[in-house]
């Protein structure tokens, strides 16, 4: 929100060292030149001219239905669509006669006519982008009034609360889902006025093969999809004396948090965040970062065994529960392939309820432990029987970026004014390779440095590697250990995923080592984070800017190793004993579900 | 397999054996029983009248007699409908009981048999086809060989010349003389658009591609119209022939029908047609000897108005749901799985081979100066020949409705006719005259479309017409642009509240200023024609939209809800029949009295005016 998109210097046509071809076009009387290929839309842009949109979502949804940028080229017949359609040599293009304004206003008029206005009480006011075209196009009344059709609300899932009542059918959600995660839970179904985002046969998400990522509600618009909010849980722990409530956060709130305060994207806000935890009335505040150290000491090791054993290679990574559901449902053949390791915050909430709590003196009946996650899939994951020990959960609740942000707003703390606070001890301290978990390549980084230093027995300094960092959805490299050649692949996207999955199944992947994020981007990217409307989107590189700020963090920390973190290693010798032994074992693994 | 020379055989030697078919002077001894099997007549039974006819001459073992099964003739309202060659008499409304007698009177007895004979408006008996004045104004090119030939049989189309203009093409044609020969004919798509079709040709043939493809829309999605249908059940190799034509000239080796599945009889038509041309040689590799390879295949449609459209069709046969593209891109550049795609209408290709057999010359003389050729149209509502008629361009409205038509039933009087079904529009009487052709049926609020035509008498109101379309366009609306998913839902709505006599001159201004603008923003030729029955009504027919408004009376009490019911009070003799089954007590009176219905309790059920016996209520 209130993001400022920073202006780009050098024209569009002077891009890199390659000449392209130019097109020349006048748009309000400007004299505009730009790349061939480009759509009126962005050519509009870089002449400094607003076009609105709403189911236009950049490289995402380019179809065109809402209608709201329609723009006029002279000697055409109709409007134009400014977003799909590409400028040609000559045009001569009209953005904001009367004629368009009013043909725009009555397209608004009509959607919000069949909308559910309920805004005062809808979790996106403020940032719901068809608010703000109400508000731009000064829509006072609805002059087109008229039938609505109520829907079922479906908040079966765990995770994701699907209300079409909200839903104005721009089908971002649908673009995403199918062609980006290309999962396709929802499509449209039915015909005109009746058209409506549905699962197949009418089911409810929590019946279909959604992995709940939660990339259709970053892309949705309004608030048709929105996570199943958790906060009332944890207010009313928060109110029992009897109860110690834990709070963790994961490695990508911190640099996501300060978006919902007006704070520039990617802001690192993590001294704020831990002070907010604290004045919110939590009794500790600990780091999902440590519980990221144990994973890393848990793989990595896990990782040497099966190198060695060649037992089920490539190990694939187990941190990210939407992508631990869509293996289950999709290539149940190829779970052995993921390693046994629970996720970070379930990791750090079992050693929470065992370790923690005896040494504090605390039943563990008595602990309530919420995660803070950028993720809504980890709603879902919370609630899986075998993340349990002793019949307690690791986790008894998940809250995202965005809900935290809400308590925060309701308990009238002023964010961006707080002073810095450290994490509570001893689950509080944490290393560089933790903080690089939030992004994709992150986990994968982190766990060979420390697989490197066990298989040289060294203490490596060369701990940067680049090659499983940026934003390609697949990355592939080869890291030579002590030797040895590992060949490793780094994936961000379910899309993305299943390429790499085929290629285990037929045999022609020669990995060792796959890391697999379902988010494109990873965690930073994640379903629970500030939801950025379209056009900043499509102007800022949310991504990079989130992954640099990560990246930093990694830069800054004293210890960027996970063994090297004491917490972690006094954890070991004072409880669990050796990566792999039978308490680690039965407190930081878990089982999957197959088809079997 | 067979070669060109024994395809030229077999038109020879057919050409002779069914010369009877078309020349009533005929002197050979045969007789031809041609029935009707289109959609029409097949529901009444024609099928069994075939097996009858066919059963009977077994058992007589009367000879040289054939019973055919043949395409329409046109004259729907009068099927189930034989005719028999070459003689050209003409038998309507015929039943299955009826085939002993015909045989017995006409083929034993060669005299006709009087009471099946065709009647004309006028009453006057109609002893051949031609005599009909259905007909007399009709030219037919398209529907050719519709009710002529057996569409089942290739060797009778191929009598009638069939693949003769593809072996003229392939032999002796390049492909830009064939663009040029199209153009020259000034042939225009008959789809509704009117795109001229020579410069869709060169479109596509100048585009480069490895892959390229030839699609038939044969989706025909008005309601009321069955020109395409009537032509695939009746001359599907006529369509094969110019699919191949086409691909020919644009270097496609791949062509799709796509049909919808209500269609069983053209589909299967299409089917039997595609085989027996696989099995001549006439599709499929090396056609007629030559290098040009060229297949068909048939993908049915569910029935979706939209995927008449031609960029939802393409979506369509992709397989996935019928949504149409914005465009440009246009499916000549990117088409079918994005390769350069060519795509006309069933109308359109049943006119190439006969430009390319006669030459463009021929056909550049029928019609007017920009609508060249004839156009078929399906006459319906309130006509008394009901059917479908093939006119040259330019025929006018009069002629078509009175002179074709008969005029209306009852000697009602003419109010509107509608063209282009529900994305066409009104044409009032004082246009009555209008030549018909593309431009000035756009001139006057209208549109050719793909040729419906409904003729309205003044028992229709003009605010339920318009109601009546939108009802259709939004339960056929895709439902993907925002103008057309609500907006004709909104134009539906104001118009029902109209109807319903809760309208306002605000909602006449609101229902203007919505068509506007869901014809100028929606993205498909759905969309942007379905406000035409609600503008061209606005534009003819204002004073009864404001009748409908202001003084909240339907003139053609077609809107129940505006009926006033009153009891005349010279017929009422006072038997409260009326007042004991009112429902709501709005009638009033005691004893003899003369009864009055109260108008503010009345909710115009209507059931006083069944009840009573005196006819006294209206």
């Amino acid at each position: 929100m209130g993001q400022k998109c920073p202006k780009r210097n050098v024209p569009l046509g002077q891009k890199g060292n390659i000449m392209e071809e130019l097109v020349n076009i006048i748009i309000d009387n400007q004299k505009v030149s730009v790349p061939k290929g480009t759509t009126i839309l962005q050519a509009a842009k870089e002449a400094g001219i607003d076009i609105p949109t709403l189911c236009f979502l950049k490289d995402i949804n380019e179809i065109g239905d809402c209608r709201m940028c329609i723009v006029k080229v002279e000697g055409r017949r109709g409007f134009a669509t400014s977003c799909i359609q590409k400028v040609e040599e000559g045009m001569v293009i009209k953005t904001n006669t009367p004629e368009i304004m009013e043909a725009r206003h009555v397209i608004l008029d009509l959607i919000i006519s069949n909308h559910d206005k309920d805004c005062l009480t809808c979790s996106r006011m403020g940032n719901c982008e068809l608010q703000q075209l109400a508000k731009k196009f000064n829509i006072q009344t609805i002059e087109f009034k008229g039938e609505r059709i109520e829907n079922q609300i479906d908040d079966l899932s765990p995770a994701i609360v699907r209300d079409p009542n909200k839903c104005i059918l721009c089908r971002r959600c649908v673009a995403v889902c199918k062609n980006v995660q290309k999962i396709g839970a929802i499509d449209c179904a039915n015909r005109g006025f009746e058209s409506n985002i549905s699962t197949s046969y009418g089911k409810s998400l929590n019946d279909t093969n959604c992995v709940n990522c939660g990339q259709c509600i970053e892309a949705c618009p309004t608030a048709a999809l929105h996570e199943k909010e958790n906060i009332d849980d944890v207010w009313v722990k928060l109110k029992d004396p009897d109860t110690h409530v834990i709070v963790q956060t994961a490695p990508a709130v911190r640099v996501a948090l300060g978006e919902e305060f007006d704070m520039p994207i990617g802001t690192n806000v993590t001294g704020k965040m831990v002070t907010a935890l604290k004045r919110l009335g939590f009794d500790k505040v600990f780091d999902t970062n440590t519980g990221a150290d144990f994973t890393i000491m848990e793989e990595a090791s896990e990782f040497i065994e099966r190198f060695k054993e060649n037992d089920n290679i490539p190990m694939i990574t187990s941190c990210c529960p939407a992508w631990v559901k869509y293996i289950e449902i999709n290539y149940p053949e190829l779970v052995p392939h993921l390693s046994s390791c629970k996720s970070p915050h379930e990791m750090l909430g079992g050693l929470i309820k065992t370790y923690y709590a005896k040494n504090e003196n605390i039943e563990p009946e008595k602990i309530f432990v919420v995660s803070v996650m950028p993720c809504i899939a980890k709603k879902y994951e919370r609630q899986r029987n075998e993340l349990s020990n002793n019949g307690l959960f690791d986790v008894d609740c998940v809250i995202t970026t965005r809900e935290l942000a809400r308590m925060i707003k309701y308990a009238n703390i002023r964010f961006e004014n707080l002073e810095d606070t450290e994490f509570d001890n001893p689950l509080g301290v944490s290393t560089g390779a933790a903080s690089i978990f939030g992004t994709t390549g992150g986990v994968m980084e982190a766990a060979l440095r420390t697989a490197q230093d066990i298989l040289t027995g060294q203490d490596l300094n060369d701990i940067n590697f680049e090659a499983v960092r940026g934003e390609k959805g697949i990355k592939k490299a080869t890291v030579n250990i002590d030797g040895k050649d590992i060949k490793v692949a780094v994936v961000s996207g379910l899309g993305n995923a299943q390429k790499i999955m085929e290629e285990i199944k037929s045999g022609r992947a020669d990995y060792q080592f796959v890391e697999i994020m379902a988010c494109p981007g990873g965690c930073i990217m994640g379903g629970g984070q500030p939801i950025k409307s379209s056009t900043i989107r499509s102007e800022v590189d949310i991504r990079k800017l989130r992954a640099d700020s990560i990246y930093s963090i990694d830069e800054k920390s004293k210890i960027r190793k996970s063994h090297e973190n004491p917490v972690v290693k006094k954890v070991y010798e004072e409880f669990l004993d050796t990566p792999g032994s039978y308490r680690a074992e039965k407190l930081l693994h878990t089982t999957y579900k197959t088809n079997e | 397999m067979k070669t060109l020379e024994e395809i030229n055989k077999i038109r020879t030697k057919k050409k002779e054996e069914l010369e009877l078919r078309t020349n009533i002077n005929s002197s050979t001894k045969e007789k031809h029983i041609l029935v009707c099997h289109g959609t029409g007549c097949t529901s009444s039974k024609s099928i069994e009248i075939l097996e009858n006819f066919k059963k009977i001459i077994k058992e007589k073992n009367i000879e040289n007699v054939r019973v055919i099964k043949t395409g329409c003739f046109g004259l729907c309202a009068k099927g189930p409908i034989v005719i028999i060659r070459p003689e050209d008499t003409f038998y309507a409304n015929c039943k299955p009981e009826d085939c002993e007698e015909i045989i017995q009177t006409h083929i034993i007895n060669g005299e006709k048999v009087q009471r099946l004979l065709c009647k004309d408006i006028d009453g006057s008996v109609v002893n051949s086809l031609d005599e009909l004045n259905f007909y007399k104004k009709q030219k037919r090119i398209a529907l050719k060989n519709c009710g002529v030939i057996n569409p089942e049989d290739i060797d009778e189309y191929i009598a009638f010349d069939g693949y003769l203009a593809l072996e003229k093409v392939l032999n002796n044609m390049t492909p830009e003389e064939i663009i040029e020969e199209i153009k020259k004919s000034g042939l225009r798509g008959r789809g509704g658009a009117g795109f001229p079709t020579g410069q869709k040709w060169e479109l596509t043939k100048k585009v480069e591609a490895e892959q390229k493809y030839v699609v038939c829309n044969a989706d025909e999605g008005d309601p009321g119209a069955f020109m395409d249908r009537s032509i695939l059940e009746g001359d599907p190799h006529c369509i094969l022939e110019a699919m191949a034509i086409a691909g020919y000239t644009i270097g496609a080796n791949k062509g799709y029908i796509y049909v919808r599945a209500e269609y069983p009889i053209a589909v299967k038509r299409l089917q039997i047609a595609i085989n027996q041309a696989k099995e001549y040689g006439i599709l499929g590799k090396n056609i007629l000897g030559t290098e040009f390879d060229f297949d068909i295949e048939i993908r049915l449609g569910a029935g979706a108005f939209v995927c008449g459209e031609e960029t939802a069709l393409l979506e369509s046969i992709e397989g996935r749901r019928g949504h149409p593209r914005v465009k440009p891109p246009y499916p000549a550049s990117s088409g079918l799985w994005g390769k350069p795609t060519l795509i006309n209408n069933v109308e359109t290709y049943a006119n190439i081979t006969k430009i390319i057999i006669n030459g463009a010359e021929w056909f550049n003389k029928i019609g007017t100066e920009n609508s060249k050729g004839t156009k078929v149209f399906a006459l319906g509502g309130n006509v008394n020949n009901t059917g479908l008629v093939e006119v040259p361009m330019g025929t006018t409205l009069r002629e078509i409705v009175y002179d074709i038509g008969g005029g209306m039933p009852n000697n009602r009087e003419f109010k509107a006719a509608q063209t282009g079904g529900p994305s066409g529009g009104c044409i009032p009487k004082e246009h009555l005259d209008t030549p018909i052709d593309y431009e000035s049926l756009k001139e006057i609020g209208s549109m050719m479309g793909s040729g419906g035509l409904i003729v309205m008498d003044d028992t229709k109101c003009m605010v339920s017409l318009a109601k009546f379309y939108l009802d259709f366009t939004v339960s056929e609306s895709c439902g993907k642009c925002t103008p057309c998913r609500i907006g004709t839902k909104r134009m539906y709505e104001i118009l029902e509240k109209i109807c319903e006599g809760n309208g306002s001159e605000i909602d006449l201004y609101r229902l203007e200023k919505l068509a506007l603008s869901v014809r100028e923003s929606s993205v498909c030729g759905l969309g942007q024609s379905a406000p035409n029955p609600v503008l061209s009504t606005l534009k003819y027919f204002k004073e009864e939209y404001k009748e409908h408004v202001t003084y909240k009376q339907c003139r053609s009490k077609e809107c129940k809800k505006l009926a006033q019911i009153e009891i005349e009070a010279d017929k009422c003799k006072g038997c409260g029949i009326c007042q004991r089954n009112c429902p709501v007590e709005a009638i009033q009176g005691e004893g003899r009295d003369i009864r009055t219905i109260d108008q503010e309790k009345c909710i115009k059920c209507g059931t006083c005016l069944t009840k009573c016996p005196f006819k006294a209520i209206k």
